[in-house]
């Protein structure tokens, strides 16, 4: 039963904690409440099944022996040093800020460790006034359903086994990747690692992956290369560099995105636009996505130059215009 | 609850209490992030646990009296754990992080808390800090003059005046700012919005300018509670139905969805989306063109057809290849 069992795990490590020599398995079982009237067996699997527990919440528990010169037995302790929290000392804002943090997570399990992490701080002493700063409400989300288990496999260095659609569809390939970091872009996560398959350092969108990653191999399955800067693998996601200048007449506080990553240009307005209209220079890296971008704005926003672009924009404009008059006989037939 | 959760509970609880003798029952339970009730039952597995041998001087001491008199607790005898456990991973990286991503939107003052703060939970957290190189949370958040100017104005209560880039035109606001929040790692400023009347949410990085108008901005009462994400903050009006094409199949993955399924072994798959803003529809159906087989209600494509059609017209009347030619 749970608060048995909770009983019996604090006492094993308030009796761990207490001595400063190892102390044998035999006499863990005299001393600790709940080994006691257990079977040798019994004794024996809950014992390790404890110790596993306690040392996967973080709990130091130590194995050794007190004399190097005789064939002791193992005995086990905890100490103190390794496991308290060192002193730490918030000021008020830093508390403040501390708590907001605290609070950011809207990903379950991260959410109930920055709980625990906050109530340690509160128990190390650590004051807050909650209500300091109401002027930021940060949030921090991971809705990817593989991003549990791929942080764990960053934090123990795994290896990992998952299903990744490329593009987005089909039913994904299988990739086995030693995953040395995970960052979050506009709100998706990535995983960054060396993908075996490849030989080479791969990032995955976690969205992307089919079902839960599966860890094949680990804790400390593998070395992370000291130089791997995940913020620097993370700048990779932003977009290429500009290879192509695109000339735009742009209708007055139109098409904001466009403006925002171009330049006014002195070239001349067509006669028909003069007035409300004004050029500018947007540079472009792929010619389909600056016209799907410009078709968006409509008759808001006119292709100067290239020329190919333009045309380009004309054809992509035109399967619109001849898509919309099918549906719309298709739905007159059907209300008709 | 696993009896692990109560166990690492029941490790911070100790030196909390030893260290707030008298603490209130429901305030303790609020800190702890669970309810009264289940506090009670942390305490009475307190009350049986202490140094091996377990006889009435090793037990640790709480009066249940108190406890279930006037609701406060006084615990003792347990001076072998008067500190908290050191921090987990998680623990110290969720704590990381989650700073990390306020350091993004704060302004000068609260960025040198932020700095120290982290400074200090790195120094505690020990060896775990070496992994936090490894994990990281970017957020956009325009650029420092624009992101400081409303930090300030938020903290002191100035009105401000905007040039705002909302999605197709870039407008004019008088806010009365209320508030910096993240969300999907986007930086949102939250404001009273004068002329409209209302709270409104603005993206920082699509402040094109800002500058205070020099009044004080009023009192609106509260903030409404902010959405969770993205979903939730888009107040639908109705839904959409499309076929996309395996080439634009990423709508279903950049845009939120009320479902998805896959069409076929190419990858085209039919996406409902929850539809906000008529006019974004007609943008996202332009800017897809063909990548779109279909569109449910038929309305929307007509409407696209049309918008496509005035933008041929406009290049017609235009005749952009006549004048290359006759220069």
């Amino acid at each position: 039963m749970a608060p048995r069992k909770s009983e019996r795990i604090l006492n094993l490590t308030i009796c761990l904690l207490a001595t400063r020599r190892f102390l044998a398995k035999d006499q863990i079982r005299q001393v600790v409440e709940g080994y006691r009237g257990l079977s040798d067996a019994a004794f024996e699997r809950t014992f390790e099944r404890d110790k596993d527990e306690l040392r996967a919440m973080g709990v130091p528990v130590e194995t050794g022996s007190n004399s190097s010169y005789f064939d002791d037995e193992l005995g086990y302790r905890i100490r103190r040093t390794d496991f308290e929290l060192p002193p730490i000392e918030l000021d008020a804002d830093e508390a403040a800020v501390v708590a907001l943090a605290a609070q950011s997570w809207r990903q379950s399990r991260m959410a109930s460790s920055t709980r625990s992490a906050w109530a340690k701080l509160r128990a190390a002493g650590v004051e807050t006034d909650s209500s300091r700063i109401t002027s930021i409400n940060p949030t921090v989300a991971a809705r990817e359903g593989a991003f549990e288990v791929l942080w764990q496999a960053v934090l123990t260095r795994s290896q990992v086994r998952f299903r990744y659609r490329r593009g987005g569809t089909g039913t994904g390939e299988v990739r086995t990747l030693q995953p040395w970091g995970v960052t979050s872009n506009k709100g998706r996560w990535y995983v960054v690692g060396h993908d075996l398959d490849r030989g080479a350092p791969r990032m995955f969108k976690m969205s992307r992956i089919v079902g839960q990653p599966e860890v094949v191999a680990g804790p400390d399955a593998f070395e992370v290369p000291a130089d791997v800067d995940v913020r620097a693998l993370a700048r990779s996601l932003e977009p290429a560099p500009a290879t192509g200048t695109a000339v735009l007449a742009v209708r007055a506080d139109r098409a904001p995105a466009l403006r925002r990553r171009g330049r006014p240009s002195s070239r001349p307005l067509p006669p028909e636009l003069a007035g409300a209209w004004s050029v500018w220079e947007v540079g472009y890296a792929d010619e389909a996505s600056l016209v799907g971008e410009v078709a968006a704005c409509g008759a808001d926003v006119v292709v100067l130059e290239p020329a190919g672009v333009r045309e380009r924009l004309l054809r992509h404009l035109a399967g619109v215009a001849g898509a919309g008059a099918v549906e719309a006989s298709t739905w007159l037939e059907e209300s008709a | 609850m696993t009896s692990a959760q109560q166990v690492q509970r029941l490790l911070a609880l100790v030196p909390y209490l030893l260290a707030h003798d008298g603490a209130s029952l429901t305030e303790t339970a609020a800190t702890f992030g669970v309810t009264p009730r289940q506090l009670r039952a942390d305490l009475s597995v307190l009350y049986m646990c202490g140094l091996p041998g377990l006889m009435p001087g090793d037990l640790i001491e709480i009066d249940m009296d108190a406890v279930e008199g006037e609701g406060t607790i006084h615990l003792s005898n347990a001076d072998y754990l008067s500190r908290p456990l050191r921090f987990t991973p998680d623990e110290a990286l969720g704590l990381v992080l989650g700073l990390r991503s306020l350091r993004e939107v704060a302004g000068e003052d609260v960025l040198a808390v932020v700095d120290s703060a982290l400074a200090k939970l790195e120094r505690a957290a020990g060896s775990v800090h070496e992994l936090a190189g490894r994990v990281s949370v970017s957020v956009q958040s325009g650029d420092d003059r624009i992101r400081d100017t409303v930090a300030a104005a938020v903290t002191a209560g100035q009105r401000l005046h905007l040039v705002y880039d909302a999605p197709t035109r870039t407008t004019r606001r008088q806010v009365d700012p209320g508030r910096v929040s993240i969300r999907d790692g986007v930086a949102y400023l939250e404001a009273w919005d004068l002329e409209r009347r209302d709270w409104r949410t603005f993206r920082l990085d699509r402040i094109a300018s800002v500058e205070p108008t020099g009044e004080p901005a009023e009192d609106h009462g509260e903030l409404p509670a902010s959405p969770e994400g993205w979903l939730e903050a888009l107040v639908p009006v109705g839904e959409v139905t499309l076929e996309l094409a395996p080439g634009a199949a990423w709508v279903a993955e950049y845009h939120p969805v009320l479902s998805v399924e896959q069409l076929d072994e190419e990858g085209a798959v039919r996406a409902t989306l929850p539809l906000s803003d008529p006019g974004w529809l007609r943008a996202l159906l332009l800017q897809l063109s063909d990548g779109v087989r279909a569109v449910v209600p038929p309305e929307a494509a007509e409407d696209a057809a049309r918008a496509a059609a005035q933008t041929l017209a406009l290049y017609r009347r235009l005749d952009l290849d006549g004048l290359g030619s006759a220069s």
